[in-house]
């Protein structure tokens, strides 16, 4: 991995005495896409308007490239920001909206007006420079935003939930454009969501947290592959979660059946939480599956058909693109490998994590 | 809602604001232009040229002027301050300037001189202090402070009205981008508050420039407004066409204000309410 | 420091503000008769307030004057509200332009021309004068509060009422008013405060013999003020007061606090 960039450092924030991060550790490193990922309430922004510096934190320090920057004002941080709902300036044309930051700087106008040209081509909104902001649609003054943050040449781009007030179709477009204003910039991005699949679709890293804590970091695979406790598991992707006993390495009890797994040093006769993606329950005729059930639901998804079963007194979720009608009986077979084992919550703290969203 | 099957509703309010509004500033163009046989006349009007008529008017202007601006430098570092404050309750801060209308306003203005007499209040706190005394009472200061006494609420709650709109982010993104305060301040702030600033001023000026109770109740009986002027007109000389000439004239410079207002304000942002 | 500086700087405005009205609440227990000088504390002007009929007599008609026209202006305001809300763009914008020229006129201007309109037309002047003027002043309070909760209405709601099987007038009553409730409320407070505060207006409207308190005010500056008036105002202000202050610690108005996070 390239260049650490970013240390937050035991970074603690409340606000009217209720804690919205707790003793915060994070590091990014150079060129890299990190998503900040979670439910509402969970951190996120705040993490973000940290590294902005439009929140202090109460305890902790923010270093930026070995330097601390905990305690500089926003306007010389080395870093900019694309705000929810934009914040562009109504008053101001395109042009001078994206000139801010140059002006101030008091480049020269014939930089400013390359970079602009530059900026406008790079979010594909050429000849744009004289309109208002208002008379933009949302997808565009989005972009325009982006454009007036990157000008700046900044080392960080922080976005916060930048893709929140467009349609689906917007979003899913803008996602492969960001991706590709990343690439061509080649900088780090810093985002915030709440939308798993955003998050899944552009990160090299994401930052999984809920209640001011940190639940896990790792790449969009393992996040949605090894997910480590609950929580990320079920705010990644549709899973099913199941309380087992761990009887020894390899072996784990669900629902009264003994099944195969991959996992060791989980101990003896543990209870142990886990985790089995619903593409991942294969559905077979009812002597060949290991857990025999029967089919309660039955719904078109387009791709797949999801199916609920009732399967050991639990109702599994399951997709399939074989189709198996509500009442039929069924097998109900898993691979070792698609088994995650997870330790069940311990502290207070953990167990809060485990909350439904 | 949105049918034009309900358009008899504004039938009332139509009516109404044809009778009590438009007529009424119909007469006043047909009293000013006329002379008292009923004949067409330009002479109310031009009377605003004699001596007695254009220093009032002169001073009705520079007064007026002073205590705007005064009330825009007192008002708008105010201003800032209750909208940095986030009161969640923006009512709480209308209420807080609109509550000394409850105590009657001549009433209030009339205090003033308690306060500002030879021996009165302010003086006798100025001595305890061993610092100068003032004596402002019956000149034109002290009708400039009645001024900024009785309408600073009319610019305040528009500018914190504009203010309190910026979105926060607005003025985040502007230090993200680089800009300092006084950048931020110049180039984001002012000119999207803008639309109050003109609310504020006319809402000051146009009472400021025409009232007639303020220089009578603090600049003694010597000091003549534009306002004093056409009373006197109406009440005790009961030339109503004079009066209304004047009234024209004042007119003019209230059309002024409220095409600026419509300029610069266009969907009401700078509104008191 | 800074944060010391600005409430040095809030202390000075609102000391500004309320100074005059502490003074007249002192003027209020002043035993000597001029303002000039302090004579003892004491509680005659309230005594005395309630046997002066002339004074009683005017506050009669200042309160009758603000509450029948503020009322009637809420009336006429929402209904021009509604109406304006299903008229086109055009027609608003002029409508709501003949609504902004009481607020933007010079009450001197709104006063005199009213005048004349009464003398033209061969009204009586008295209190029906007054009331009408009022109403003209006031409406315009009601329609600027009102307005805004128009345009945040969402249209659907009301439909969705007619969906139900409401017909237009309950679907307006039952889902329409309630949501512009609290503009007209407090446009009508508006009026009210309006009405009462207003002297130039009702100066130029009022007929020989009736007085309001402001008139009244106004025609015993040269007299001298009688120290009742003192008293009167400050029971008025003391009341509005104790009033505000009730409704702000009434436990629905303890707003929720806004999170601010995400």
């Amino acid at each position: 991995m390239s260049k650490e960039l970013i240390h937050l450092n035991n970074i603690s924030k409340s606000f009217d005495g209720q804690m919205v991060l707790d003793e915060l550790n994070l590091t990014i490193h150079e060129n890299e896409f990190v998503t900040l990922l979670g439910p509402s309430g969970c951190g996120k922004t705040t993490t973000l308007r940290i590294l902005g510096g439009f929140a202090t934190p109460d305890t902790g320090s923010v270093i930026f490239d070995g330097q601390d920057i905990t305690k500089l004002p926003p306007n010389l941080r080395p870093l900019n920001t694309v705000f929810q709902k934009y914040a562009l300036f109504t008053h101001m044309n395109i042009a001078e909206n994206i000139a801010f930051g140059l002006k101030i700087r008091k480049k020269s106008k014939d930089y400013i007006a390359d970079k602009i040209r530059y900026a406008l081509k790079l979010v594909n909104l050429e000849g744009y420079e004289n309109r208002m902001p208002d008379s933009l649609s949302g997808g565009q003054q989005q972009r325009i935003a982006i454009a007036r943050a990157i000008v700046n040449e900044p080392k960080v781009l922080l976005l916060d939930e930048p893709l929140g007030a467009l349609d689906l179709k917007l979003r899913q477009e803008m996602q492969y454009e960001l991706i590709r204003m990343k690439n061509e910039l080649g900088i780090t991005f810093v985002y915030v969501t709440h939308d798993q699949e955003e998050a899944l679709t552009m990160s090299d890293t994401i930052v999984v947290m809920n209640q001011g804590y940190i639940q896990q970091i790792g790449s969009p695979e393992s996040i949605y592959n090894e997910p480590e406790n609950a929580f990320v598991a079920d705010f990644i992707g549709d899973s099913n979660i199941i309380s087992a006993t761990m009887i020894e390495d390899k072996l784990v009890n669900i629902l009264g059946t003994r099944f195969t797994c991959v996992d060791t040093g989980f101990g003896h006769n543990k209870p142990v939480d886990v985790v089995i993606r619903p593409e991942d329950v294969e559905l077979t005729a009812p002597k060949e599956g290991i857990l025999q059930g029967v089919v309660s639901h039955l719904i078109f998804k387009g791709v797949h058909y999801e199916m609920e079963v009732m399967a050991g007194g639990f109702e599994w979720l399951v997709h399939s693109t074989a189709l198996h009608p509500v009442g039929q009986e069924v097998g109900i077979r898993i691979d070792p490998y698609n088994i995650q084992i997870m330790n069940k919550p311990e502290s207070e703290d953990e167990e809060a994590v485990a909350i439904d969203i | 809602m949105t049918s034009n099957k309900n358009n008899w509703l504004s039938a009332p309010y139509t009516l109404w604001s044809a009778v009590f509004i438009i007529i009424p500033l119909c007469m006043i163009f047909y009293y000013g232009l006329t002379d008292k046989t009923g004949a067409f006349t330009l002479e109310n009007i031009t009377a605003i040229a004699t001596a007695e008529h254009a220093k009032a008017l002169r001073l009705s202007i520079l007064l007026s002027l002073i205590s705007t601006l005064l009330c825009f430098l007192l008002a708008y570092p105010l201003a800032m301050i209750l909208t940095n404050m986030k009161i969640s309750q923006h009512s709480f801060i209308i209420l807080i300037f609109i509550l000394p209308m409850w105590m009657n306003f001549l009433l209030r203005t009339l205090a003033w001189q308690t306060l500002l007499e030879k021996s009165g209040v302010i003086n006798s706190i100025l001595t305890f202090l061993h610092l100068p005394n003032i004596n402002i009472i019956n000149t034109p200061y002290a009708i400039i402070l009645g001024m900024v006494y009785n309408f600073l609420p009319f610019m305040v709650l528009p500018l914190y009205n504009a203010l309190s709109k910026i979105d926060e982010n607005v003025i985040n993104a502007a230090r993200d981008l680089g800009a300092d305060n006084i950048h931020t301040f110049f180039r984001i702030i002012l000119p999207l508050s803008v639309p109050g600033i003109i609310s504020g001023l006319s809402m000051v000026f146009v009472p400021a420039l025409t009232t007639f109770v303020i220089s009578s109740l603090l600049g003694g009986s010597k000091i003549l407004l534009i306002g004093n002027v056409i009373d006197q007109e109406f009440t005790q000389a009961s030339n109503w066409n004079l009066g209304s000439g004047l009234s024209i004239v004042l007119m003019i410079f209230i059309i002024l204000n409220m095409i600026a207002s419509a300029v610069f304000d266009k969907d009401g942002e700078g509104s008191m309410l | 420091m800074r944060n010391a500086a600005k409430k040095i700087y809030i202390t000075l405005i609102f000391l500004f503000l309320y100074a005059p009205i502490g003074t007249l609440m002192v003027l209020s227990f002043n035993a000597s008769r001029t303002r000039a000088k302090w004579g003892g504390f004491t509680f005659k002007w309230y005594v005395e307030l309630f046997q002066n009929d002339d004074i009683l007599r005017a506050l009669g008609n200042t309160l009758l004057i603000a509450l029948v026209s503020s009322i009637t202006a809420a009336f006429i305001g929402t209904i021009a509200c509604i109406a304006m809300n299903g008229m086109k763009k055009r027609t608003r914008t002029i409508m709501m332009g003949v609504t902004n020229i009481p607020m933007l006129n010079a009450d001197i201007v709104t006063g005199i021309s009213l005048m004349l309109l009464f003398i033209s037309f061969g009204f009586r002047f008295g209190l029906g004068t007054i009331l009408l003027s009022h109403i003209t002043f006031n409406i315009p309070y009601v329609i600027l509060s009102v307005m805004p909760r128009m345009k945040q209405l969402n249209p659907s709601t009301y439909e969705a009422a007619l969906d139900l099987g409401a017909s237009p007038v309950t679907a307006f009553f039952k889902v329409v008013f309630p949501d512009l409730l609290p503009g007209i409320l407090s446009g009508f407070l508006m009026a009210f405060t309006m009405s009462l505060d207003d002297f130039i207006i009702t100066h130029f409207t009022k007929g020989a013999g009736v007085d309001t308190l402001s008139t009244k005010i106004y025609t015993e500056v040269r007299k001298g003020i009688k120290p009742e008036m003192y008293a009167l105002s400050t029971i008025i202000f003391a009341t509005v007061l104790v009033l505000l202050i009730l409704v702000n610690l009434s436990p629905e108005n303890r707003s929720e606090k806004i999170f601010k996070e995400n």
